[in-house]
């Protein structure tokens, strides 16, 4: 038997955020609904309720002439700009890095807003991880996904490839019903095929993303399905009068 | 593809715990070799895995991922997954990411072989 000693603080330790016991919303950009974030508690795969997938997108790049550093430079700095029509995301102040919180304004399923094109879901996630050619995502209590999202790019025969994986199970059994009745997994695949579509076009590209399924557990966590008091689509349908209101008298 | 740069290693403790020994970096190439080495201690009829910590140089998000899928195909085989020979630094990115709350931590293989002893006895009284 070998006594285990622990290695040194090692070279990844400028990636990773520490560890935190609720969120804050201090370090976001302003606007949006800011629901469903501030003090709550951080989740990932563990904490989920459904079957937990793993779902891999990616594009090609082919043609052009851009480094893995360069396409993360550029996705992180522009993150929002990558995302579908109808969503919206507040990014930190100071970028995305590690242990920096985003706000989330989602639309619903097919990309359903309120009048207003006012986004439906109101959410977050922290990053809790980011080098020179990743980042990753973790969602807090209440989001539709208790996962883990990398984005990442590397060289691949001669191209860079853009990619997108989520280790993730539904949160509670309401977006779990969601996600077996179809709905959810073609909102989520949507979602992140045309992330990469725009973020392919960002570099001239008309990339034609690729996506690859596998279920890693096919068994639901029922001791978390207490997960579906902090649902945020039903937190949110409540604020939605009170958020139109203010819109309507510029208060938003 | 980059090779991955990790060397992973079985060694059996007790007939029904195997420990593996981590080398390098743990990231979304060393998915190869750790279920390689899991296939075998499970081959080998391992009920307890415990990871070995102490050699670990780097690990990025995805390598959490891997950690995550090892755990489920783990809880799937009805085995435990314990580990060692984390520093507070990587003891840190388990709690950032609840794997604490899936991966029993202890400080040397002694006290998680003695904790997995304990746990089985109190199963059987109950």
């Amino acid at each position: 038997m070998t006594d285990p000693a622990p290695s040194p603080n090692p070279r990844d330790a400028g990636n990773w955020a520490q560890p935190v016991d609720r969120l804050s919303t201090a370090g976001v950009q302003a606007g949006g609904m800011r629901l469903n974030v501030e003090g709550r508690h951080l989740t990932g795969p563990i904490r989920g309720f459904g079957q937990m997938w793993q779902k891999t997108y990616w594009v090609r790049l082919s043609g052009a002439a851009v480094t893995p550093q360069e396409v993360v430079k550029t996705w992180k700095a522009e993150f929002p700009n990558f995302w579908p029509r109808g969503n919206r995301f507040y990014g930190p102040l100071t970028g995305i890095q590690p242990g920096e919180v985003a706000v989330l304004n989602l639309a619903g399923p097919g990309g359903v807003t309120a009048p207003g094109g006012t986004p439906v879901i109101a959410t977050g996630i922290m990053v809790i991880y980011a080098d020179e050619t990743s980042f990753s995502f973790m969602t807090p209590e209440g989001h539709i996904l208790a996962g883990l999202i990398t984005f990442s790019a590397s060289e691949a025969d001669g191209a860079t490839v853009a990619q997108v994986q989520a280790l993730i199970r539904t949160m509670d059994p309401l977006y779990e019903l969601s996600f077996r009745l179809g709905v959810g997994h073609k909102t989520e695949d949507d979602f992140w095929q045309t992330t990469l579509r725009n973020l392919a076009a960002r570099f001239g590209v008309d990339g034609q993303p690729q996506m690859r399924t596998s279920l890693v557990d096919p068994r639901l966590q029922w001791s978390q399905a207490k997960n579906v008091w902090h649902n945020a689509a039903i937190r949110t349908a409540f604020y939605l009068p009170v958020a139109l209101l203010k819109k309507l008298f510029g208060r938003a | 593809m980059t090779k991955p740069n990790v060397t992973m290693t079985v060694r059996p403790l007790d007939k029904a715990c195997s420990a593996i020994d981590i080398r390098g970096e743990v990231t979304a190439f060393a998915e190869n070799v750790l279920m390689d080495v899991y296939t075998q201690a499970t081959s080998a009829g391992a009920r307890v895995i415990i990871l070995n910590f102490s050699g670990l140089e780097y690990m990025n998000s995805s390598g959490i991922g891997l950690l995550v899928t090892l755990l489920i195909r783990a809880n799937r085989q009805r085995q435990r997954l314990l580990a060692v020979g984390l520093s507070e630094h990587y003891q840190q990115i388990f709690e950032l990411t609840r794997l604490n709350e899936a991966i029993g931590i202890y400080n040397s293989e002694a006290e998680a072989m003695a904790a997995q002893t304990t746990a089985r006895v109190e199963a059987r009284h109950d």
